[in-house]
């Protein structure tokens, strides 16, 4: 119960870091393409709870200690795709002019995902389809996404009060190792199975970019956060492990000075938030605010 | 088809059995030496073998099976028409020492499309056993040869003309570790040892692509060989490896320590130059040039191996981690693979490293 308030405490603490929000003029448009919209295979998570260690990276006493864990609470129902953004559903923001291209040669497949794309090229195809449909559509946070995944999120938890930095680094690449990097040809949606919410091929071989930032916090003795630091030019991409990568890269590739092991595609699913007009304050408010 | 140059090859291979007797007495003597079969193991892993020996010379029996085959060279799955030494890239590193006599039995399958031979560095006369050697699919060739001088050097295919770089750099290469009797010195003659070896063979690939950028597979490597011929004489690799695929030593593959172990890491490039470094440790005594009757430079940072040379580094791991040990050509590293890891176990020794202030804001800064 301690945990899990410290949890809200430090969630709190990672949400009001945002730059002070400016108010936009508020326009709610209701027009749009609601065909498009309707075309979205959605799924509706009603609300609820899941167990949550909170991403990026945290110190204690001027050392890297394990993020801390609790329960997280979702009041509202997330509702996010069935299946990840498709490489032909993409093209149609390329054709359209707000999308960039795809690498030369990719399938232009109705039942494959894009892949190979950006942060920055998800977030054009969110507020391309936005635009389109009149709904919001949006990255989830990397919390939405764990929510959403349910079982297929993996707990990036490394549990070591060791001094020795070698023993989370170890312990992470031997994780990190066993992901079949051979695996990487791309599957038809649902080739890597449903998860207890009927979502499609989470944690498969293509990786989920998410809006969540990179953020570094230090905790005080008491588990509360003393301060943090954030860096959104790198964003979470969730899969089969918690990946930080820089939001222009399109192709995440092993090696080099990161002994790490990078995610195998990219790719993206997104959430539809309701029509409401909160929630396309809320929307104005994001939007003023990054 | 034969070229003219095969056929001259051919011509001087005659000559060569004809005067067969003139050796015929040394051919006694040897026939006399103990005999010692090793069987080869698939690169990065080296045979067991004595770093030192008080034993004299022995005749050493090697046997290699040439595999065409195809493989997969990277993460995304593209295929590659390889030609191997048994059946990997590189192929077995085989270790001897001086004055051994190498016996090597080469076996080319009828399963084989292609003439292939091999064309030993180390040894000496007849293009490095490459004239003696030219076997076609269903034939083998016993060829031996005295390691005379010591080091670590290439082995490779050279079947004649423009096949010669196409074997190659389609995977036809490896490398032989002639060991001192009296095993690794420093400069002033004190004894080395290493407690693990590892052989990495970093290769040159160049896969040829379509109209659309993706790279073209083929059924075999003739079929390959026009195309890819074009891509070589542009001298641009397109995969830049250790051993034969990108991440081939990384991950659950990655290479393993622990601390205080001594490591020598052999490393040879059959085809062009490379610049092994390894990230966050150094090279206690390296052989750059790979000839054991050199003093070993020490402490180096980084080292140049010449195309169609074998170097080799010998390091003690003194910090636990994850090393990425690297051709520190950045580029060619992360770009086109020339990447390995090793996973090195062990207690973190603070006085080498601290980190004494974890990441956090600037003191007096004005926060976001
Ligand atoms: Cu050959």
């Amino acid at each position: 119960m301690l945990l899990a308030l410290k949890l809200k405490i430090a969630v709190a603490a990672l949400a009001g870091f945002a730059t002070p929000l400016a108010v936009a003029p508020l326009v709610i448009d209701r027009g749009g393409d609601r065909a498009l919209d309707a075309q979205q295979a959605i799924v509706e998570i009603a609300p609820g709870a899941i167990s949550y260690r909170l991403s990026g990276e945290f110190t204690r006493g001027g050392r890297q200690v394990e993020a801390p864990k609790g329960a997280l609470r979702f009041d509202r129902p997330v509702a996010i795709m069935l299946h990840q953004v498709s490489a032909a559903d993409y093209q149609l923001c390329v054709d359209d002019g707000a999308c960039r291209a795809m690498t030369a040669g990719t399938a232009i497949r109705a039942d494959r995902p894009a892949i190979e794309v950006s942060w920055h090229d998800a977030s054009a195809y969110a507020e391309w389809l936005s635009a389109k449909t009149g709904v919001i559509y949006r990255l989830p946070t990397d919390a939405e996404w764990a929510y959403a995944a349910a079982s297929r999120f993996k707990d990036d938890g490394l549990s070591t009060d060791s001094t020795d930095p070698s023993v989370r680094w170890i312990a992470r690449y031997v994780r990190e190792s066993e992901i079949d990097r051979a695996a990487a040809a791309l599957r038809g949606f649902g080739g890597f199975g449903a998860n207890e919410r009927g979502l499609l091929d989470l944690a498969g071989n293509v990786w989920e970019w998410t809006s969540t930032c990179f953020v570094r916090t230090a905790l005080g003795d008491d588990g509360r956060a003393l301060n943090h630091t954030s860096n959104c030019g790198v964003r979470i991409a969730e899969g089969q492990h918690r990946a930080y990568v820089t939001d222009f890269i399109r192709d995440a590739k092993a090696g080099g000075c990161s002994a790490g092991l990078p995610p195998i595609h990219l790719g993206f699913r997104l959430v539809r938030e309701p029509n409401t007009p909160m929630a396309l304050l809320r929307k104005q408010f994001a939007r003023a605010a990054s | 088809m034969m070229t003219r140059r095969e056929t001259l090859l051919g011509a001087a291979l005659t000559s060569l059995v004809l005067t067969a007797p003139a050796f015929a007495a040394a051919a006694d003597d040897i026939g006399k030496l103990p005999r010692q079969k090793i069987d080869l193991v698939a690169p990065p892993f080296v045979h067991a073998h004595q770093q030192a020996t008080k034993e004299g010379p022995k005749v050493i029996e090697f046997k290699m099976v040439i595999q065409e085959k195809e493989v997969v060279i990277d993460d995304d799955g593209t295929k590659f028409q390889a030609m191997t030494f048994n059946g990997s890239m590189p192929g077995p590193l085989m270790v001897v020492h001086q004055n051994d006599y190498v016996e090597l039995t080469l076996v080319n399958p009828a399963s084989n499309t292609m003439p292939h031979n091999i064309d030993f560095h180390a040894s000496t006369g007849a293009l490095g056993g490459g004239a003696l050697t030219l076997i076609n699919p269903g034939e083998q060739v016993v060829l031996r040869f005295k390691a005379d001088r010591t080091g670590v050097f290439v082995y490779h295919c050279a079947p004649g003309g423009n096949m010669i770089p196409w074997h190659v750099v389609s995977g036809m290469n490896g490398a032989i570790m002639v060991l001192p009797r009296e095993g690794l010195k420093d400069r002033d003659g004190k004894p080395l040892h290493y407690d693990r070896v590892y052989y990495i063979g970093e290769q040159d690939m160049y896969v040829p692509k379509d109209e659309s950028g993706k790279y073209k597979t083929y059924g075999s490597p003739a079929e390959s060989y026009t195309d890819t011929v074009e891509v070589m004489r542009k001298l641009i690799p397109t995969h830049e490896v250790f051993n034969g695929r990108v991440g081939a030593l990384t991950g659950k593959n990655a290479m393993t320590a622990k601390v205080g172990e001594t490591v020598l890491i052999v490393h040879s490039q059959a085809n062009r130059d490379t610049r092994p470094h390894l990230i966050g440790g150094h090279g206690d005594y390296v052989w750059e040039t790979g000839k054991f009757s050199n003093p070993p430079e020490t402490n180096l940072e980084t080292w140049f191996i010449r195309g169609g040379s074998a170097g080799a580094a010998l390091y003690t791991f003194k910090q636990p981690g994850v090393y990425a040990y690297v051709n520190h050509n950045l580029i060619e590293a992360v770009e086109l693979g020339a990447t390995a890891h090793f996973k090195v176990d062990g207690t973190w020794n603070d006085d080498l490293m601290k980190q004494v202030s974890a990441p956090g804001p600037i003191p007096n800064a004005p926060s976001n």
